[in-house]
């Protein structure tokens, strides 16, 4: 694809997005109508904004790349992401919000009245928000790769300055309508190309994906493996192409049979039109009426594999810690309830476009099959179905968009962690303590892109989703809705449920255990994880009665009387 | 099988490091002369009882509190009560507490330190006699120290005696926090009734202006009074939201448009996410009011006051401006310090002592000013503080 206007829409995200932080969208107005105005943040514009810090590297770009390789299990990624809304308004959202906390950590401290519980919540907060902004910036790295050739870290370093510069700064705090305002650029960015690119399907035919053939090169396609890789050939097919192959060297033209392959990076491989596409080994080869069914991702036990991560992306959401703040600005619980409902169309509405990438991608760049690049989907999908000028505007729209996507989620979830780090962590309080703290908390992420795989960027926030499902959301459940909750039963249960599936987590990104049969356990560890931290602070805190934290019903009162009866003023502890 | 000896050897050897080490590190006790030590351990027992007794004659902390007080006389039962009942009994023989506040009843008539003899049917009741000394605050009795011992001496009586007097001076030290709490919320119940005479009097003839000429905006400036004097009389919680804080300040605002007209600018930056943060009851509305009157005082021009507030990170930054005519710098810290008689500005003192007070030092109002340059007061607030709770 050509790079020059990739290249230009990064650039002006990136720059828009600094110019907007610096000079600041403020609601500038006279007396007469500011208080009306500023008090009714409409539900709207709540929602857009929540949709706008929300939709992250893994839905732009994550979603399309896990359908395209796996198929619709996938699709309760998505789903999840959604219904983990709704989860969150019928549990947690309204008493948190007259707890009066602001982060998990003050949730924590409100609730218990305990340092023991503040200080576990806040390193879970921490290792959720450190999780969930690593394949932010990985996806940084992959769209830049992709736009221009550049190495893999200078998206992720582009990504961790312009945000790190725009949060010292002051600017892109979390306003509300820069973010309301990303969530319908990325809307655009991301459905605009759909139209475009389901005329040229049909315009070519309209062929189906139900055959029970495997992915074909849909012309005569060069692949360039930049890393050595390993992929499985169904079907034997001729190629032609200089490098190392199967430990070879290779150069010129050859018959590649049946059977497992490797090759190593910078090899260049040639295949003719219609040759069926090889899959790397981390994907399942499936044919394409195979890929259309449920069960068949090529995990050991697909069951378990969709009801583990049902209940991450549920649960999961509630954990994060910048979304729950969104809902503080709504006025009253009304329009909480429709914030909700609108948040629920928006993101509806964005998760019906990732799934057209990922079949398109099947049909038009099933080369990414084999060099794993999946993610890559969104952004060469257009350039690939339209020739000349128009696929390459709207090729640059989608990588602006995902960088839109990387940059406003990266300065939710940084103010956030900056908060956690400096008042929790570093006791640094005031401007310097923020700045400091948030030079930490971008460096930690960054490091770590060097450190991990290439796991693909949904699957990491799965997993980030999988840890706050286990630890924070047993603590806010629980801690809402019984009395019976002690602060040794807090402290175990999210020790207890949080631990296993960090390590689990951990140890999936870093290694890997793909093929064994306790792969899926490791990768997917929320189905028993969450009930395991939720068991343990219950039964805890039932064998440890006396520590229940003194004043628990006065917070109970605090938690779930309207605020207008008029209690609250009284309950002081 | 070697490797195990090995194991075990370096495990003892190591083992045996840190006991000579543990050893020499105690032994530097042993630099201390006799006197010195019990010197130490005498101020180190009375300090460790002294933040319980801090906290006034309530049974959780006069347990504590108790629990030192023993090891400072060496008795084998104290007791502490307070003017009605025992509020703590350390020791052995507590089924003598119910008759403490019989023998306590002539402490309390006399003030004075009595000594009593006790009998027990019980033969291992290590309680024979008991020592009774008054626990005073202001020259007023409110508690008794009941040291019981096998025998009563005069050592005894004199070292409780004197126990009890330290005692009472801790005691005096927790009136004394209790009196300056207490200052401070009759300070705000003050600054609450301190709508100044002449804003209801000037309120009130803008407002009559109107009824002629244009009873509806007459009507809404009568709602707005209405509602401001409301709030500002409010009598329940020393905490409100930023959002009902500034709809006071909105209404008030309202008030001093109706009497200066085209003259007062306001510009407001809210943002809409800090609208729900917890502020201290009456902390901005001053302020205000302060710009409005050092904004517009002196002037024919209009004048200009700004108000933002703005989110930042986990704390919340508002700022109140005018480019009036400025305060006195040196006046202005005289006021922050507390110094009576000192007028500059009004309630500045008040607020930024109850901003300390809640969120800790860090947090007072900041005031940049000179005389005819304006003035800017910036308060931070932390978005959520344990215990802070609108």
């Amino acid at each position: 694809m050509s790079s020059t206007y990739g290249i230009i829409a990064v650039l002006v995200v990136a720059v828009g997005t600094m110019l907007v932080g610096t000079y600041g969208l403020r609601i500038s107005r006279t007396t007469s109508d500011f208080f009306v105005a500023s008090r009714t943040v409409s539900p709207w514009w709540n929602a857009s904004a929540i949709g706008g810090e929300y939709l992250s590297a893994a839905s732009f770009v994550g979603i399309a790349g896990l359908i395209f390789a796996h198929g619709p299990d996938m699709l309760w990624f998505p789903v999840g992401y959604t219904a983990g809304y709704l989860v969150l308004l019928a549990l947690v959202a309204a008493p948190l919000r007259r707890s009066g906390a602001y982060t998990l950590p003050d949730f924590a401290e409100a609730r218990f009245a305990s340092p023991a519980v503040r200080a576990v919540a806040s390193v879970f907060a921490l290792g959720i928000g450190w999780l969930y902004l690593l394949p932010q910036l990985q996806g940084a790295g992959l769209t830049l790769h992709t736009v221009t050739g550049a190495p893999d870290w200078v998206g992720a370093l582009v990504v961790a300055v312009v945000v790190t510069t725009n949060v010292i700064s002051g600017g892109m705090r979390s306003i509300t309508f820069v973010q309301a305002f990303q969530y319908w650029l990325k809307l655009t960015a991301i459905a605009v190309p759909v139209v475009f690119l389901v005329m040229a399907w049909h315009a070519h035919g309209a062929r189906d994906l139900t055959g029970p053939e495997f992915p074909e090169f849909p012309k005569q396609t060069t692949v360039t493996f930049d890393s050595d890789t390993a992929f499985r050939v169904e079907r034997a097919t001729p190629y032609n192409g200089s490098g190392r192959v199967d430990g070879q060297r290779v150069d010129g033209g050859a018959e590649m049979p049946v059977g497992d392959h490797t090759v190593a990076a910078g090899t260049r491989l040639t295949f003719p039109q219609g040759a069926a596409v090889p899959h790397v080994r981390s994907i399942p080869s499936n044919t394409n009426d195979m890929w259309a069914l449920p069960m068949r991702g090529g995990e050991q036990f697909p069951l378990y594999a969709v009801y583990s991560l049902i209940i991450a992306t549920f649960l999961g959401t509630m954990g994060l810690p910048h979304v729950i703040v969104r809902f503080y600005t709504n006025p009253n619980g009304r329009a909480a309830r429709r914030t909700t409902l609108i948040v629920l169309g928006l993101l509806g509405v964005f998760y019906l476009m990732p799934p057209i990438y990922g079949a398109l991608g099947r049909l038009y760049t099933p080369e990414l099959l084999m060099t794993g690049d999946t993610d890559a989907v969104v952004l060469v999908l257009p350039s690939r179905m339209i020739d000349g000028l128009g696929g390459q505007l709207l090729g640059a729209l989608v990588a602006g968009g995902a960088f839109a996507a990387f940059l406003s989620t990266s300065s939710g979830l940084m103010v956030s962690l900056a908060g956690v780090l400096s008042r929790d962590v570093l006791r640094l309080r005031g401007v310097r303590g923020f700045r400091v703290s948030t030079v930490l908390a971008v460096l930690v992420p960054l490091g770590m892109t060097w450190l991990v795989g290439r796991v693909p960027v949904a699957d990491m926030v799965g997993l980030a989703f999988a840890v706050a499902a286990s630890s924070l959301c047993p603590l806010l459940v629980l801690g809402i809705w019984s009395t019976r909750i002690t602060t040794t039963g807090a402290v175990a249960g999210m020790l207890a449920g949080g631990l296993p599936a960090l390590v689990a987590g951990l140890v999936t990104i870093s290694a890997g255990s793909r093929g064994e049969w306790f792969h899926v356990f490791l990768a997917r560890p929320a189905a028993w994880t969450v009930p395991l931290g939720f068991v343990v602070m219950y039964v805890v805190s039932l064998l440890t009665p006396r520590k229940v934290p003194p004043g628990v019903n006065h917070v109970m009162v605090r938690l779930h009387a309207p605020e207008n009866l008029g209690l609250r003023s009284q309950d002081r502890l | 099988m070697t490797a195990m000896w090995t194991a075990g050897a370096i495990l003892l050897a190591g083992l045996a490091v840190v006991i000579t080490l543990w050893r020499t590190s105690r032994a530097r006790n042993d630099f201390l002369t006799h006197e010195q030590r019990i010197t130490f351990e005498t101020l180190h027992t009375a300090w460790s009882a002294a933040p319980p007794l801090r906290a006034g004659l309530v049974p959780e902390a006069a347990k504590k509190s108790a629990k030192h007080l023993r090891t400072l006389l060496g008795t084998p039962a104290l007791a502490l009560t307070d003017e009605t009942e025992v509020v703590a009994w350390e020791g052995d023989g507590d089924h003598h507490a119910a008759e403490a506040m019989g023998l306590a009843a002539d402490v309390f008539d006399t003030g004075r330190t009595r000594a009593f003899d006790i009998t027990c049917s019980a033969t291992d009741c290590p309680v024979h006699t008991a020592v009774l000394a008054p626990l005073t605050v202001e020259g007023r009795v409110v508690g008794v120290l009941a040291a019981y011992s096998r025998e009563a001496s005069a050592g005894l009586v004199r070292a409780t005696n004197e126990v009890a007097r330290w005692a009472s001076g801790q005691l005096e030290l927790a009136e004394l926090d209790r009196s300056r709490t207490r200052l401070v919320e009759a300070e705000v119940r003050a600054l609450r009734a301190q709508i100044s005479p002449h804003f209801i009097y000037n309120s009130l003839s803008a407002i009559a202006s109107y009824v002629r000429t244009d009873p509806e905006r007459a009507r809404t400036l009568l709602l707005d009074f209405a509602d401001f004097t409301r709030y500002s009389f409010r009598r329940a919680g020393d905490f409100t939201t930023l959002s009902e804080e500034l709809k006071s300040i909105d209404q008030y605002l309202a008030l001093e448009r109706a009497r200066f007209g085209e003259r007062l600018k306001v510009t407001l930056q809210i943002a809409p996410e800090v609208l729900p943060v917890t502020v201290p009851f009456l902390c901005l509305q001053p302020l205000v009011e302060n710009a409005v009157r050092h904004g517009m005082e002196g002037k024919v021009g209009p004048g200009h006051i700004s108000i933002l507030a703005a989110d930042a990170g986990e704390e919340a930054h508002i700022t109140i401006e005018d480019d009036g005519i400025g305060m006195d710098p040196d006046a202005l810290r005289r006021t922050l310090a507390g110094q009576v008689g000192a007028t500059a500005g009004i309630g500045l003192g008040n607020i930024d002592e109850r901003l300390r007070r809640c969120y800790g030092d860090d947090y007072g109002l900041v005031v940049e000013t000179a005389q005819g340059l304006g003035t800017k007061i910036s308060v931070r607030v932390p978005k959520y503080q344990a215990g802070v709770h609108a």
